[in-house]
């Protein structure tokens, strides 16, 4: 791929996003969440059952869309390579941290940017916040830090999760009693279906083959000074500020912010933590829902962490609200930096046989 | 001389980029080789290596891609 080539498919799929987001929201998704990956899983969640937040269950399409979109790209692209088996349960408990941190600052990196694109000032706190985070896990990164190597999987071990995926869609359409669907809250607030699902498979098409990635972006400026996927990032916020404004949703400030909460000090730390376990998992939420479809197992096994995460998130009382971050969550995500920090320490510089004659 | 290869399949991003940059450091010229078995890291590798102006030649092998960093 020509690095040209590379870079107006970065620009295309950011473009995307921001038009996506704000079409879906403007059709019935939450505000500000026109698409948000935590939330999204989230919601899933709640809709399983898996906790019993009554305002946060719905099984979300463009979940579904992203790991379908993602599957068929790579599929038909030849990109589809099963693999695994680098350190699955390590990456299983950062990915459940990652989604403590989202919850604790009410969104992913995405929904960060286009909270910043409504005017939700406490987003660019979360912003400092989640760069402050991936710096702490390139200086990780940098000193040699790695979960080890993935091996070839079995071709049906790449066909789980869109399996799961497509499974979770029949539940959507077919609403049997043991799913959940929220009747008010965000999780009743949702776009038709259909619209939902096609905007999800082209996200999920487009960001499986510019590998967008939220964490990437600061994190390759850091450690390669490399800013293509930061400029994914720009096309996001661009975008989605001027459909903002078009439609008469941008407001500038920290207060009386839609699904937000003003409190500094864990907007920051909330989100540090998901830049930090982003940086330690190789990718942002997003990226891991894509590369399940592309067969990647871990990333996978990352999805199904943050799915607990987010589940134990309102089983346990960690999750923040519009009136501030219960003191449960504060412990849970002091305790994600001591987990991550721990598993960060004790894999760096792992990787010394990695150079050999040829 | 050898040609070195510098092994990253496997491993997730950006560790095959970081291997490829630390390569660099102690050979400027180039003449090594990366082995890697993503897309995704075959893209990165080769975007870095064009950053710094390097032709890569990229050979399929099987379940993985053989990344040649010409001499200078």
């Amino acid at each position: 791929m020509t690095k040209r080539k590379g870079l107006v498919l970065l620009l295309v799929t950011g473009g995307v996003i921001g038009v996506a987001a704000i079409v879906l929201m403007v059709m019935g998704n939450p505000p500000n969440m026109g698409i948000c990956v935590a939330c999204f899983i989230r919601d899933t969640a709640g809709a399983l059952g898996l906790d019993s937040a009554a305002n946060v269950q719905y099984i979300r399409p463009e979940i579904i869309g992203f790991i379908l979109g993602a599957f068929a790209l790579s599929l038909g692209r030849g990109e589809f390579r099963p693999s695994g088996g680098s350190s699955p349960i390590l990456r299983f408990i950062i990915a459940f941290f990652v989604m403590v941190g989202a919850l604790v600052f009410l969104g992913c990196p995405l929904r960060m940017v286009l909270r910043l694109a409504a005017g939700d000032l406490n987003a660019l706190v979360g912003l400092v916040g989640f760069t402050a985070g991936i710096g702490l896990g390139s200086v990780f990164l940098s000193k040699g830090f790695s979960l080890g190597r993935a091996i070839q999987q079995p071709k049906a071990a790449g066909f789980v999760m869109p399996a799961i995926a497509a499974a979770l869609l029949v539940f959507l359409l077919v609403r049997p009693a043991f799913i959940l669907f929220s009747e008010e809250g965000p999780g009743a607030a949702h776009a038709p279906v259909l619209v939902a699902l096609i905007a999800g498979l082209a996200v999920g098409a487009l960001a499986q083959r510019s590998r967008m990635c939220m964490a990437g972006g600061i994190r390759d400026v850091m450690l390669i000074q490399n800013f293509n996927l930061l400029l994914g990032y720009a096309a996001v916020f661009a975008v989605a500020l001027v459909g903002n404004l078009i439609i008469g949703n941008f407001n500038l400030g920290f207060e009386g912010q839609p699904i937000a909460h003003t409190n500094f000090v864990w907007n920051f730390l909330g989100m540090a933590l998901v830049g930090y376990g982003s940086t330690l998992i190789g990718g942002c939420p997003l990226r891991q829902v894509i590369m399940t479809g592309e067969g990647n197992t871990d990333a996978g096994i990352s999805v199904l962490g943050m799915l607990l995460g987010a589940a134990t998130a309102h089983n346990f009382g960690l999750a923040a609200s519009p009136a501030g971050v219960p003191v449960n969550g504060q412990i849970a995500v002091v305790t994600g930096f001591v987990v991550l920090t721990a598993v960060a320490l004790a894999n760096t510089k792992i990787l010394k046989g990695a150079k050999v004659k040829a | 001389m050898s040609v070195e290869m510098i092994d990253a399949r496997g491993l997730s991003c950006p560790e095959p980029v970081l291997l490829t940059k630390q390569a660099l450091k102690s050979n400027a010229r180039g003449g090594f080789k990366v082995a890697v078995s993503s897309a995704t890291a075959r893209d990165n590798v080769a975007a870095l290596l064009e950053s710094k102006d390097f032709l890569p030649a990229i050979e399929e092998k099987q379940d993985e891609w053989i990344i040649t960093v010409p001499q200078k």
